[in-house]
């Protein structure tokens, strides 16, 4: 049984010397036949599960994951969330999300140290200025809030910035979202762990799933390396291995993985309480609760899945990050790592059916997956219960590759994602 | 004795004791010598407390003496020069010196938040995870109070004044660590004749040397280290780096230094860059890294005073410091030993030795029963008293019941801990290349794996700890290096030797067991950074957080700065324990650079500031610019002339200015931004109708033509007038911004998918100036500039191109136009561009020609509805979209054709490019306004569009803008509207994209 996390609890476990506390979820050996098999413990994996249970009843759910849950992106990201993106469709997508957030903690009574401390995404020349005008105005006009700061009251609100006019590609101005800021990311895969647990489902760790079984065009099951598993349907949630799974079911994905970097500096007293994030230079930071420097990357150029990226792109990418802000240029790097992103020609996530009769995907998020997590399960769910795309995910189906309704992010906005 | 300095000639270790240095530490003068790391030099004057820890502030002396030092962690320095987070263990005074603690608040003696120890039992790993939720409105507040108490150092507030600088170099091997196995490897590898680099973090080679006693081949160790060092120094082949940390092995054998040249001076000595940082390609790698020695996890192992035994042999020999004056020692081998034979040597009391080995035997306990030391054998240190310094140690006798010790707790007065908890060999590098650490049982530590790239471990690198081993490993490894780097020498003589000890085996102690459950008694500290406790990794197991790195991430284990260098091991280890596991199951968190924390600026390099952040691309016309008082404009890595404004002109005036004078008579610009790309081959026109969307076979030689670039999807990526200069060869433009991206993505389509075509690109942007006379006297100022062509209509058609003379400077001269007006684009070798653009002016004067920039070029060509790509389009838009459904061939293939006979790309109401006419004539439209057709609509608002340009025209004396809308070339006549942030809204009619002169009358004459 779930113990409630709150103070009262804190201080009643303590007179226990903290003995009492349940596990936040548990350990099951894989079951013979689930209704729904999600394959992938991260954030949204463990989401789908999650809203699965509560929004839909359906518990009779396995999350399968082939290392340990949160192991991948949700554990790799640089935990920014936003929703202030361009087009009406990724817009309504990704403000659900915020919106979901907004309430998360309470809801999975797990703290994820949502914190909306804002984002400023930098406009560094005419162009980006008119893209971020253009993003701007349709935020608003969509109901997300969004304002154009100019580089004046910018330096205002940032004084450690650099916006002087002489530097080699200036400051002009950014758009703000006071909404966007940061979580926790591992307390995210976590959270929602333990809700899913919570209602059943089963989440079993060093499962690696090795084939996925058809008859006649349907799904039955999946092998994993701890034996066969039964499942109606199967939902596919795996990012930077979308590929290699969507080959094991038989059929092909326009998903090309490309590893992305990260960094962080050593712990320091607050000096940044925001979140700037340049395109244009190809840098994005801010800083933790634990004080690091929180530090992120453009992607590597080249493909692959080893979770390992170049040198080159730290070097780029500290050099923008002392342009921005020529005070941390003596602050000290003191990790870096790198992920597998699962990027799209259109920059847009994969969400719903595939040729295979019961097996669902969720990927391509790219660069931008951890600020979707909660609304990339919400949607996910509700697809696999019912059998068909919720309003705010018809258009990110596989189809539109073959359609040409395609929701061009990178193209249109100008953003780092 | 009293601690402190010891000061007989025989201990003077590598400090000069002739050299004093004054520094001070939070706010106090102190002296210390030349030689001293702050750490020594503080411990030299008494000093054990140094910092407070992360979460409970709780007081921490230090603890090692090296890189591995967890608490020891101060501020160097003030203003713009600070630097956070320093270890004072790895810092080497100067004279001026200024440290201070870091994390603490009013002082470090009297600090605030060392409240939060007595709430530590509300704080266990992961706490505030569980609360903080109530109210959810309180959590910004409480964060806040949260990110206020963590965190160490502070960041510098003002711009790094320091210089910082890289270098490449390549190397058959490299070696990394001058103790004695990489001293060896480095001497082996360099007699063959090898290029070799041998780089050392440390200010002197020598590593565990440093601080031995041991003799090699007869001689004290330092000195043979000297003999080394002069033989590597002669060879010319050797590069040798000092203060120089090898901190990340990434892939093809590609290792990155950080050399740190100037933090050891005082300022007055500084010279040159800071930092150098070196990315090394090395044939071969000899890890010769050493081993770092674990505490061992006690009650209150974290007290000032509480040191590891080797750092106790290092401030003894290498510093003549004595750490305290009445010592214990807690360990689980036999090293330990050999420090308190030090401590016994240097007069220190040693009270006693703690063994938890239950017969200790080895050739070092002997020698130290025989200086009379007492041995407490199958015993341990359960609890330590003293909260600023240690006061005593509580000892208690094994074997433990249930975890559970029983009997007797002796108390020993001291003010001094020495403990070992055996040896880690620093795997980092090696798992870093790729390599999976694998546990050893027998000697209870991590071992490199089976290399993935050229290395090699060698000595405590490798697990072997004995002097003897590293000297003959190192001594192998390197051998070995050079030969697979293709070097070999046949008169390697024998690896020396040394006076070496016999060990007995090390017996694994994880958390040493007490009187206490864990958890109810004192907190033993793992990871003392960051206050990771044994009772915080045994809670996240039972709350389920089994794998090591959810363990790391929920308890924040190995985190620090210190990246868990003493720490990991044990946590891993009682993780196993709690976990009824093997810590082989458990295994290692991944092992991530940086080995240690490496500056931003050196990692940043000199690719900083206005100049180099990124090359600055000039046209060979910028001087002239800006002599005209140019404002400039980035476009890509170049600086284009925005506009021309004379003196009292406004931007908008001067535009206007420049666009009536260009329309009315002439007007030049400056173009030599365009992308230029030559294109030869006898495939040429079979590539450019591949890459392009409409038929280049037919253009005739001299003749040109616009072509449109798409995607693979279908949506327009460039375009730009592309000449057929002779049979095989063309010259292509390409938009200023898309020039490189233009030039990959067509080497990409020649290289992978099409090798069979014969086509060759060059990319000649850079190779020519360009100018464009632009309006109806262009052709006269070209008369009178230009010998060699016949520029009447007849003979010099639109969209042709001709070869002449400007001056005397050859030129190719293309009447191409993006204005909409007569014009003509002067193609110079770019050295001469200067003397070309003047001779235009000068010839020009007679007609008022006049310079404009990129903002008259936007309007000229908007009035003419022509678009610019990125601006116009934002990759969602088809040819068709703008209107060029002309420019696409129906009979031949190109790039993206088959993505336009997708459905969506077919809709009757795609966004469309049009015109927009505002109700108010003056009022200029935002770019990038959204445009809806009903303002009063309830949010989400249908957008139908976006402003993409958007001026005021001069010439026609209204406010112009294109625009992107839902079916526009249908709705053509409609009002629309724009609303604005401030909540007004701007009224605008559609139009025709095209404002001006629409049947294209004027540069056709």
């Amino acid at each position: 049984m779930m113990t409630k996390y709150s103070f009262f609890n804190l201080v009643r476990n303590a007179l226990g010397h903290h003995e009492g506390w349940a596990p936040a979820w548990r350990s099951p050996e894989p079951g013979k036949q689930y209704d729904v098999v999600i394959i992938g413990g991260g954030g949204h994996g463990l989401a789908t599960a999650y809203y699965l249970a509560k929004e839909h009843g359906i518990t009779n759910v396995a999350v399968l994951e082939k290392g340990w849950i949160g192991g991948g992106n949700t554990g790799r990201n640089t935990t920014i969330v936003r929703s202030n993106y361009l087009w009406d469709e990724a817009a309504h997508l990704y403000e659900a999300s915020m919106k979901l957030w907004e309430g998360l903690s309470q809801d999975l009574n797990f703290n994820l140290m949502f914190s909306q401390r804002g984002v400023y995404n930098l406009g560094h020349n005419l162009q980006d200025m008119r893209d971020i005008r253009r993003r701007v105005d349709a935020n608003r006009l969509n109901g997300i809030d969004g304002e154009v700061v100019d580089g004046i009251e910018l330096k205002r609100r940032i004084p450690i910035l650099n916006t002087s006019p002489n530097s080699r590609y200036p400051v002009l101005g950014a758009s703000f979202q006071a909404r966007g800021g940061t979580a926790r990311h591992d307390a995210v895969a976590w959270g929602f762990a333990r809700g899913a647990d919570s209602f059943g489902v089963d989440i079993i760790q060093q499962c690696e799933v090795i084939g996925i079984r058809q008859v006649n065009g349907c799904v039955t099951g999946v092998e994993t390396n701890r034996g066969f598993i039964g499942a109606g349907k199967v939902g596919i949630v795996v990012a930077g291995n979308s590929s290699v799974l969507a080959g094991l079911a038989g059929f092909r994905l326009p998903i090309s993985s490309h590893p992305l970097q990260a960094l962080v500096s050593e712990p320091l007293k607050p000096v940044l309480d925001t979140v700037v994030m340049s395109n244009a230079v190809h840098g994005y930071i801010s800083q933790s609760d634990k004080g690091d420097l929180v530090v992120g990357a453009g992607i590597d150029s080249f493909n692959g899945y080893g979770q390992r990226g170049s040198f080159p792109v730290i070097e780029g990418v500290l050099a923008a990050i002392k342009a921005l802000f020529p005070v941390f240029s003596r602050v000290r790097m003191n990790r870096q790592w790198g992920g597998i992103v699962d990027t799209t020609p259109d920059a847009c996530p994969i969400i719903g059916r595939t040729p295979v009769k019961g097996v669902y995907i969720n990927c391509g998020w790219g660069t931008g997956g951890f600020k979707a997590t909660p609304g990339s399960g919400y949607v996910f769910a509700h697809t696999l219960a019912q059998e068909r795309p919720h309003s705010l995910n018809e258009a990110f189906s596989l189809e539109r590759f073959t359609s040409g309704h395609l929701i061009d992010e990178h193209g249109a906005a100008g953003v780092a994602h | 004795m009293p601690a402190g300095r010891l000061k007989t000639n025989e201990t003077e270790g590598r400090i000069t004791l002739s050299r004093p240095i004054t520094f001070s530490f939070n706010g106090k003068t102190l002296q210390g010598y030349q030689g001293d790391t702050l750490a020594s030099a503080l411990l030299a004057n008494g000093i054990h407390l140094v910092g407070r820890s992360w979460k409970y502030h709780r007081p921490r002396g230090i603890l090692g003496s090296g890189t591995e030092e967890p608490n020891a962690v101060v501020q160097l320095g003030i203003g713009a020069r600070t630097v956070p987070n320093v270890l004072a263990t790895q810092l080497e005074i100067y004279e001026g010196l200024e440290a201070s603690s870091v994390n603490c608040w009013p002082s470090l003696e009297h600090d605030l938040l060392s409240v939060n120890g007595w709430f530590s039992r509300l704080m266990p790993a992961g706490f505030y995870y569980k609360t903080f939720m109530w109210p959810k409105s309180m959590w910004m507040k409480y964060e806040q109070a949260i990110r206020r108490a963590s965190g160490l150092g502070v960041s510098p507030n003002l711009p790094d004044p320091d210089r910082y600088e890289k270098t490449y170099a390549h190397c058959d091997v490299l070696v990394v660590g001058a103790g004695p196995a990489g001293l060896m490897a480095a001497l082996a590898a360099g007699r063959t004749g090898a290029r070799v680099i041998l780089a050392d973090e440390q200010s002197e080679p020598g590593g565990s040397l440093l601080y031995s006693r041991e003799t090699i081949e007869g001689l004290p160790a330092m000195k043979w280290v000297a003999g080394v060092w002069q033989e590597l120094e002669s060879m010319e082949e050797m590069k040798l780096l000092r203060r120089s940390t090898v901190f990340g092995y990434h892939d093809q054998n590609f290792l990155t230094i950080a050399e740190r040249l100037n933090d050891h001076l005082p300022r007055w000595e500084c010279r040159g860059a800071r930092e150098r940082l070196w990315k090394v390609r090395a044939r071969q790698v000899v890890l010769a890294s050493g081993a770092l020695e674990r505490p061992l996890v006690f009650g209150n192992n974290d007290r000032p005073g509480v040191m590891l035994a080797s750092a106790v042999s290092c401030y003894i020999n290498r510093f003549a410091v004595a750490p305290g004056s009445r010592c214990l020692v807690f360990t689980n081998n036999d090293s330990a030993y050999g420090a308190a034979l030090d401590m016994v040597d240097a007069g220190i009391q040693v009270q006693a030795v703690v063994d938890c080995r239950p017969r200790p035997r080895g050739v070092l306990p002997e020698r130290l029963r025989q200086r009379g030391v007492e041995i407490i054998a199958g015993s341990v240190v359960v609890n330590v008293k003293g909260t600023h310094r240690v006061k005593a140690a509580q000892v208690m006798q094994l074997p433990a019941q249930n975890g559970i010790l029983k009997g007797e707790k002796r108390l020993i007065h001291c003010d001094l801990l020495a403990m070992s908890g055996g040896w880690s060999p620093v795997v980092h590098l090696s798992s870093q290349s790729g390599a999976r650490a694998r546990w050893d049982d027998a000697r209870a530590c991590f071992l490199p794996g089976m290399p993935v790239q050229q290395e090699r471990s060698a000595g405590a690198a490798n697990g072997s700890f004995s002097l003897n081993a590293c000297l003959s490993e190192g001594s192998f490894a390197g051998r070995e290096a050079a030969r697979l780097a293709g070097w070999e020498w046949d008169n390697q003589p024998d690896p020396p030797s040394s006076s070496m000890q016999l060990e007995e085996p090390v017996q694994p102690l994880w958390l040493v067991p007490s009187e206490y459950a864990p958890g109810r008694g004192p907190k033993q500290f793992v990871d003392m950074q960051n206050d990771v406790g044994a009772a915080d990794i045994i809670l996240a197991a039972r709350e389920g957080y089994h794998s090591i790195e959810h363990v790391k991430r929920y308890t924040a284990l190995g985190f620090g700065t210190d990246q868990g260098k003493v720490g990991n091991i044990n946590g891993m280890a009682i993780l196993a324990q709690s976990l009824g596991a093997t810590i082989a199951d458990t295994g290692t968190t991944t092992f991530r650079p940086n080995y240690t924390p490496v500056t931003f600026g050196a990692i940043a390099g000199q690719e900083v500031g206005e100049k180099l952040f990124e090359p600055v691309r000039k046209t060979a016309l910028h001087e002239w610019h800006q002599a005209r008082g140019a404002a400039f404009e980035n476009v890509g890595q170049w600086k284009r002339p925005w506009y021309y404004p004379k003196s009292g002109e406004s931007m908008q005036e001067a535009v206007n200015r420049e666009c009536l004078a260009t329309r009315e008579s002439v007007g030049i610009i400056d173009v030599s931004t365009l992308g230029k790309i030559v294109i030869t081959g006898k495939d040429s026109g079979e590539f450019l109708n591949r890459i392009y969307t409409n038929a280049w076979k037919k253009l005739a030689i001299d003749k040109a033509r616009y072509g449109l670039m798409l995607g693979e999807d279908g949506m327009v990526m460039d375009d730009g007038v592309t000449i057929r200069l002779s049979e095989n060869r063309y010259y292509m433009h390409t938009t200023t911004g898309g020039a490189a991206g233009v030039y990959s993505w067509m080497e990409r389509w020649l290289q992978t998918e099409w090798p069979d075509l014969q086509v060759f690109l060059i990319s000649v942007t850079d190779h020519w100036a360009t100018a464009a006379v632009v309006g109806p006297n262009s052709r006269r100022v070209m008369m009178g500039a230009c010998q060699g062509i016949d520029f009447s209509a007849q003979s010099f058609p639109f969209m042709s191109s001709r070869e002449g003379t400007v001056g005397s400077i050859p030129a190719r001269i293309n009447r191409i136009s993006f204005s909409g007006e007569l014009a003509y684009e002067v193609n110079v070798p770019a050295n001469l561009g200067k003397p070309m653009w003047e001779v235009l002016m000068a010839v020009g004067e007679e007609f008022g020609i006049t310079p404009y920039g990129t903002e008259t070029m936007h309007v000229l060509r908007a009035e003419k509805g022509y678009i610019i790509v990125g601006q116009d389009t934002d990759g969602s838009v088809t040819p068709d979209d703008l209107g060029m459904g002309w420019a696409l061939s129906k009979t031949k293939d190109f790039l993206g054709k088959r993505s336009l006979a997708r459905e969506d790309c077919m809709r009757e109401d795609r966004k469309q490019l049009v015109g927009l006419l505002t109700i108010n004539r003056t009022e200029v439209l935002p770019e990038g306004g959204q445009i809806v057709e009903d303002p009063d609509a309830a949010i989400p608002v249908p957008m139908i569009g976006h402003v993409t340009s958007s001026y005021y025209s001069a010439c026609l004396g209204h406010s112009i803008a294109l625009a992107l809308v839902q079916g526009g070339r249908s709705r053509i006549g409609e009002i629309v509207h724009i609303p604005l942030a401030e909540g007004r809204v701007i009224p605008a009619r559609i139009s025709d994209p095209v404002f001006y002169d629409p049947d294209g009358e004027r540069q056709n004459v």
